[in-house]
């Protein structure tokens, strides 16, 4: 989230799309009820009818897989419309960039196509420069190569007659959501959106966002109380599992995984630093080799020095234009790519995309290892459905590990605030927290390296490793490093620290060694002034519900990102009832004269843009710090699929045609060759669009959940939702059991059949939808059901490669029939 | 009259069911094996470990679906019609709280037959456990005794489930309503006089739960409810001497 949790009761419009927060974040609803109770309007948009739009003020349905249509059919009519706030736009977004000549669209095509490799090249959406190597800018945003121009261009395509053809949405309720929603343009208005799974699980996930993205920073919601985009996280602390670089492409703080060809710390620092010649942009990103060398110290400590490269050449590097996702990894181990795996605190047998793929890519394995609370159908997948233990030659250990409330350690929300949580109870029989098994898993190996060498011994031998306490995992060692320390006496800014002292926050990180950090964004949560991530101050000054003083959250305890453009050019707060930030310094001859802000952390606490008497100051950065040019990115040119977003059909659709382009789906979707890796489109033996879901009651692939008898007495069986005039056409009763197929797999399922889910109308035919959960497996409970996942398609992203689990093709027929 | 009473503001409910289940769990309640039988509602009704259950009906309303919620449980009338059905069978077997007003079962119900108490409840809430004990929601009085909130009301994430004095929960329920009039001209509270448990609905009762208001009951009105159990204890002295 850009924003936080109780910020969602500062909004007036709240947009649920891609989310169904009532059932699966069910606390957020305390803030979007509060939200409501002062008057903002709730809007849910979703496929089928959940408890989220029993609440909204406003609903309707959209065939899944069509957001980009959706949205971009608001886009169009924001500026048809003159709906956008046009100070914000010219100012703080990149709508005032003129881009090169070398850009085109031409029927859902970009420029920089090769249709060999199936990848664009991104330097066609280059941004024309002037002689300084700064992007050129139109103020006026009349330029015709303007991003302004550029964007009202593209989406004049999407007229309501096209999108509500595309998306199976009325006109009439297109327009409602579009007039609603886009009344938060107004300076002192501010509009949400909560997003999820809905919208990343699509072969266009990353730009379902952008879309949206784009339709916040035309309605100038960025940065303020009540607005932002904010993504719900799936799990507690996928947040903070994300900052410290689960995913395979980054390093903690989202520092660049490096590739091979980045072979020295130089390389790495030349390929990945971005370089602004603008004195007024802050590219903040330009300090990422201080980062960077503070987090290899953490990593090797006194081993890391400047004679080594700080021990870089020590750190895995991946091979160029090579993806390690988790569809990449599975179909590598599919095709016996490797040998030995750690399912650790997952269920891929269950959780993945084409789990029957994924089930029997396992079986291609010597070992495995499942650190896992409860048997699950990874840990016993070798004795599951279709298997023949016999046959099976993967080695399994079992890992019992200890619940989140049996140790001790810090947990980050989706609003980035983290939170330090106590051990309430021990682990029961010999389960052990996730650190102590680490622990003594590392000990052994960098024994056995010592003892036996290696091929390449060093970064095991070399790894700082000193997080334990009387031989136990010590969750404050690590959160120290995490937030890193001085490694010498240091004087900055005429204040000396000493060695060993913790770094106050990430603004004296050096790039010459003399400090580390493991995650220079979480520089600051554990400092000399204590564990802040423990604070639990419950006063509010700001009034605007930011709770600075409980907990800590990244970046610097700033609470809302891009707050400096919720302020106009002055430093004036552009709705006053709700200020976030507001500059407060003092004025001489109609020149700000001394440097003070209020409220919030501001994003950077440089003087406002522009002084009280109109004159224009050069101390001064723009408010997108992150961005290398310090603007909000309604041009995307970094994107592997397209500098805008563009609809296209998801890898399995019930249509023949997409009616925006002759370009049918994603044209750099990630796919796979596999004959396990089917896909079927317009296959009549699959007519329905299938999509997949959670409960509030049940919790990832249930492996926890579903072992809770109050829980599982609530959603005891795998269901699928589907429309009474569905239900009609199949001969299907309520209740009974049905067999949902896809050209991947079949699952029984009860049939719940129900007029919150409607058919649609798509390109004149009426097209069925239906759903179901994912949260089942065969070895508990009896009669259960199976993973949903057996149907859903190993295709993903070409951002983020995450699956399409949203949108595929499927068959409902009665059992037996 | 004072003591305590709830307000269920459903227009609040996300059927999160956290109320359910927090209230097996501080009643250490057992859960059944149940199968899905085309709902979420489940289990399927009130039972001998389920004291509250949520309820969902689904109605199209102007061509647009609409998903009402209800968090069902014992009212804890004023004038409880179960205590005198209770009472007629075993002495001791209910106790209505003065300080409170809570309806709380004992252990004495053991053997009293349910279906009779069930009866008498205008609202269809009395259960019995495997061992043959009437039993219900018991408004946590060993939590509201300790200056705690009812275990269903301090899970609720919306303020749905809400609890304090009577005056207090009729001036909230009061001031709820007025708000949701404009929206919603059927909003209404149901048997506000009667109950402690104060029901704050958007729509037709009726659309909710048969039970959400008195005399709705085919054949009974709250009237008829309130005239059969004047008469009843008679009766049942009786039959309880019978089983003595």
């Amino acid at each position: 989230m850009t924003n936080h949790w109780i910020d969602i009761k500062n909004s007036d419009c709240i947009l649920i799309m891609g989310s169904n927060a009532a059932e699966n974040h069910p606390i957020s609803f305390r803030w979007v009820t509060e939200a409501q109770k002062n008057g903002a309007t709730l809007i849910s948009v979703d496929p089928r009818f959940t408890r989220t739009s029993s609440k909204a003020d406003f609903y309707t349905a959209l065939r899944s897989g069509t957001d980009i249509a959706f949205l971009g059919g608001m886009i169009n009519y924001i500026l048809s419309n003159n709906k956008y706030f046009k100070e914000y736009v010219a100012r703080y977004t990149n709508a005032c960039f003129i881009v090169g000549k070398k850009y085109g669209f031409h029927d859902g095509l970009f420029s920089g196509f090769d249709p060999k490799t199936r990848k664009y090249d991104k330097s066609y959406w280059a941004y024309e420069l002037d002689e300084n190597g700064v992007p050129k800018k139109d103020y006026t945003l009349k330029h015709p190569r303007t991003v302004f121009q550029l964007l009202k261009k593209h989406f004049s395509r999407y007229t309501l007659d096209k999108v509500s053809a595309v998306t199976g949405t009325p006109k009439e309720d297109l327009v409602k959501v579009y007039e609603l929603y886009s009344a938060t343009g107004k300076p002192d208005k501010a509009g949400t959106i909560m997003y999820a799974m809905g919208w990343t699980q699509h072969t266009v996930g990353v730009q379902n966002i952008r879309t949206m993205a784009i339709i916040q920073l035309l309605l100038g919601n960025m940065g303020v109380a009540g607005g932002g985009v904010n993504a719900l996280r799936g799990e507690s602390n996928v947040q903070g599992s994300t900052d410290h670089c689960l995913l395979f492409h980054i390093w903690p703080g989202y520092l660049p995984t490096p590739t091979a060809s980045a072979a020295t710390l130089a390389d790495y620092n030349k390929k990945y630093t971005p370089v602004s010649h603008d004195p007024l942009s802050a590219n903040w990103w330009q300090n990422r080799p201080k980062y960077v060398v503070s987090f290899l110290k953490a990593m090797f400590g006194d081993a890391a020095d400047a004679g080594n490269d700080f021990g870089y050449g020590w750190m895995p590097k991946l091979d160029d234009g090579k993806a390690y996702s988790w569809l990449d990894l599975f179909d590598a181990m599919y095709r016996g790519e490797f040998s030995g795996f750690f399912a650790w605190g997952q269920n891929p047998a269950c959780s993945g995309a084409n789990a029957a793929k994924t089930r029997e890519a396992l079986t291609r394995l010597d070992w495995m290892v499942n650190v896992n609370l409860f048997d699950n159908e990874t840990a016993s997948f070798w004795k599951g459905p279709g298997m023949d233990p016999g046959k099976v030659k993967t080695e399994v250990f079992f890992l019992p590990c200890a619940a989140f409330m049996e140790k001790e350690g810090s947990v980050t929300n989706s609003g980035r605030w983290a939170q330090w949580r106590y051990k309430a109870q021990d682990p029961p029989g010999e389960a052990k927290p996730d650190g102590d098994i680490m622990v003594e898993l590392f000990n052994e190996i960098r024994s056995l390296y010592a003892k036996e060498g290696g091929v390449f011994p060093d970064p095991i031998l070399n790894l700082k490793w000193d997080y334990t306490t009387d031989g136990k995992f010590d969750a404050h060692k690590v959160a120290r490093t995490i937030n890193g320390e001085f490694t010498r006496d240091v004087t900055i800014k005429d204040k000396t620290y000493k060695k060993g002292q913790l770094v106050p926050s990430f603004a004296f990180l050096q790039a010459d060694g003399s400090t580390t950090s493991g995650n220079w964004l979480y520089c600051q949560s554990y400092n000399e002034s204590g564990n802040n991530m423990a604070r639990r101050d419950t006063t509010d000054a700001s009034g605007i519900g930011l709770y600075s003083n409980w907990a800590w959250c990244w970046p610097v305890n700033r609470r809302i990102l891009y707050n400096r453009a919720s302020v106009d050019l002055m430093g004036r707060p552009w709705n006053p009832k709700k200020p976030v930030i507001a500059f407060a310094g003092e004025v001489r001859d109609g020149k700000y004269v001394t440097n003070k802000w209020v409220g919030d952390v501001p994003d950077g606490g440089w003087y406002p843009m522009m002084n009280p008497d109109g004159t224009l100051r050069t101390d001064t950065k723009y408010p997108f710090i992150m961005k290398p040019h310090g603007f909000g990115g309604i041009f995307g040119p970094g994107r592997n699929d397209g500098p805008f977003p563009e609809h296209y059909e998801p890898i399995e659709c019930p249509v023949e045609k997409n009616l925006f382009s002759s370009q049918f789906t994603n044209p750099v979707a990630a796919v796979y060759g596999t004959e396990k890796d089917v896909y079927k489109t317009c296959d009549p033996r699959y007519p329905f669009v299938g999509t997949t879901y959670r409960v509030t009651e049940h919790w990832q692939t249930g492996v926890l959940t579903r072992w809770q008898p109050w829980l599982l007495e609530t959603e005891p069986q795998l269901f699928v939702e589907m429309s009474e005039e569905l239900a009609r056409l199949r001969g299907i009763k309520n209740g009974e059991k049905v067999i949902v197929e896809s050209p991947r797999g079949a699952v029984e399922a009860v049939a719940m059949v129900t007029k919150r889910f409607r058919p649609f109308l798509v390109q004149g035919q009426e097209i069925h939808q239906v759903g179901l959960p994912w949260h089942y497996g065969w070895v508990w409970p009896p009669d259960g059901g199976d993973s949903a996942n057996l149907l859903s398609p190993s295709a993903g992203d070409p951002n983020t490669r995450i699956p399409e689990t949203k949108a595929f093709m499927v068959n409902v027929r009665k059992k037996g029939v | 009259m004072a003591g305590m009473s709830f307000l269920v503001d459903t227009s609040r409910c996300t059927a999160c069911r956290g109320c359910q289940i927090a209230c097996k769990n501080w009643n250490q309640n057992g859960a059944g094996m149940t199968k899905n039988l085309g709902t979420h509602q489940n289990p399927p009704d009130l039972d001998g470990n389920t004291f509250k259950l949520v309820r969902f009906s689904e109605h199209l309303k102007d061509g647009k679906p609409v998903w009402y919620f209800f968090a069902d449980q014992c009212r804890h009338c004023i004038e409880p019609p179960c205590k005198d059905a209770i009472q007629g069978y075993v002495d001791g077997g209910v106790i209505h709280d003065e300080e409170t007003g809570a309806v709380v079962y004992t252990e004495k119900t053991k053997g009293v037959p349910v279906d009779e108490v069930r009866a008498s409840c205008p609202y269809d809430i009395p259960r019995a456990k495997d061992d043959g004990t009437v039993v219900k929601c018991t408004m946590c009085i060993d939590r509201v005794r300790n200056g705690l909130k009812p275990a269903c009301v301090k899970v609720c994430p919306t303020g749905a489930m809400n609890f304090g004095t009577r005056d207090e929960m009729m001036a909230l329920a009061q001031e709820r309503l007025a708000a949701l009039k404009g929206k919603f001209p059927k909003a209404q509270l149901l048997d506000p006089d009667d109950v402690r448990t104060l029901y704050l609905v958007t729509d037709d009762p009726a659309l909710y739960h048969p039970y959400a208001v008195a005399g709705v009951r085919p054949g009974i009105s709250r009237k008829l409810a309130l005239r059969k159990l004047f008469f009843a204890p008679a009766r049942n002295v009786a039959k309880g001497l019978r089983m003595g």
